[in-house]
């Protein structure tokens, strides 16, 4: 009886949530919920970064700092030229009767766990709805893309990185414009790039980048490089497999990107 | 025999234990081997509270870990029902085990827990790609004398009946 009970309701769920997606209210309450949980199973990890940081001598603060400061130099002599650089770039655009590229915001968020099962690749960020974060968000690190926002509860958030199986995302080849999707394979280090005729040009060493068409993703972010591109005449697509530009495994803060004029979905 | 329970608080204590250890942040490559705790802390009351712990335990445990997890709303609690009530047909003989059969039991029911919610998890097309997935059931048999000897102190130190 209890044993029928029990089946009832897990068949109800799986079906509920895997079809209807009717679950996601009683999830972003549930996940609020088990927040303290993933506090407490990364406290060792923040621990340990904490009496690194108040172990340091003081002599390899101050070599931090001056390279900081040497590093913050240099970014500061290449942005120099970027305000005349845009105007320009705005000008011409309104030339080309184009929109002209809006630059987005990004609000820093910082990991709270990573998803526990390896197959899944999901982020737990600790910023939610309380600072406007939405479903459908993007996620961006130092060197490129991450992910996408697809759960947000009232205080954190779960984000879907690019590698993951049920992930693709519209990419452009930067140097001539080649448009292609870029598709997760459940390997954290891996793109697939599924569909591109073999003899489309694109080579190894290709940068990927974020072509903006679905109006997801805003354009221009690095998705990955191409990393290898085996043509067989055999088949009627080029097998094209690239590897991520951003820190899936390693980065610890987070961008979130507020679009200039996308309105938070749903 | 008093039928009021006694020291719930400590099988729910390990419980929560057992889901922080879950979600533990581990380096990639020990990922695929991270033992099931829950399973095993599930499958050690079972045996040892069969007229307390069981299948309804097995499902909310399940669902929390499903949230947690962020798994398809009802993958665990499928796996954990299952392992639960399979347990529950074999405690009386699994008591009287020794070590290494006990271990093999625990192999047999953690590999099923790992076969179901990879059954779930290709529903979604999540599946992982190689046998890998396979590796907890070795690794939680291997932990079980352990896990089996912190929870029995830990049951009789608090006589949790």
């Amino acid at each position: 009886m209890r044993v029928l009970l029990a089946a009832a309701v897990v068949v109800t769920l799986i079906t509920a949530d895997l079809h209807f997606n009717k679950l996601s209210t009683a999830r972003s309450l549930l996940d609020a919920a088990a927040t303290p949980l993933y506090w407490l199973a990364d406290l060792p990890a923040r621990l340990g970064d904490w009496s690194e940081a108040q172990v340091q001598t003081r002599a390899s603060l101050l070599e931090e700092n001056e390279r900081l400061h040497r590093e913050s130099l240099v970014l500061q002599g290449r942005s120099l030229q970027m305000a005349s650089l845009q105007a320009e770039n705005v000008r011409l655009r309104a030339l080309l009767n184009s929109s002209a590229l809006v630059r987005d915001d990004v609000l820093v968020a910082e990991l709270v766990g990573v998803s526990p099962d390896p197959a899944r690749h999901q982020l737990l960020l600790n910023k939610g709805a309380s600072d406007e974060v939405f479903v459908g968000q993007p996620l961006i690190d130092a060197d490129g893309l991450l992910g996408q926002v697809v759960q947000v509860s009232a205080s954190t958030s779960r984000a879907l990185l690019i590698t993951d199986a049920t992930h693709s995302v519209p990419v452009q080849v930067n140097r001539n414009g080649v448009r292609a999707i870029a598709e997760g394979t459940g390997a954290l280090g891996t793109l697939e790039i599924h569909h591109v005729a073999a003899t489309t040009d694109i080579a190894v060493g290709d940068l990927l980048v974020t072509s903006g068409l679905g109006g997801r993703f805003p354009v221009g972010y690095p998705v990955a490089v191409v990393s290898e591109v085996e043509r067989d005449p055999g088949q009627p697509f080029a097998r094209i497999a690239a590897r991520p530009s951003a820190a899936l495994d390693r980065s610890r803060h987070v961008l979130l990107v507020f679009i200039a004029d996308a309105q938070p979905k749903e | 025999m008093d039928d009021s329970g006694y020291g719930y608080p400590v099988v729910l204590l390990t419980f929560l234990f057992a889901a922080v250890l879950a979600i533990l942040p581990l380096p990639q490559w020990l990922m695929w081997g991270r033992p099931e705790w829950v399973a095993l802390v599930l499958i050690y009351w079972v045996i040892a509270l069969p007229q307390r712990v069981g299948i309804a335990t097995a499902l909310l445990l399940g669902i929390g870990l499903d949230v947690l997890e962020g798994a398809v709303l009802g993958q665990n609690a499928f796996s954990l029902t299952v392992v639960a009530l399979l347990a529950l047909v074999l405690y009386q003989r699994v008591r009287v085990y020794g070590l290494a059969q006990q271990a093999a039991i625990v192999f047999v029911l953690v590999g099923i827990n790992q076969l179901i919610c990879q059954w779930v998890q290709n529903l979604q097309g999540v599946g992982a790609r190689s046998a890998l997935f396979l590796l907890p059931a070795v690794s939680s048999a291997l932990l079980w004398p352990v896990v089996l000897h912190l929870l029995r102190g830990l049951r009789r130190y608090y006589q949790v009946s």
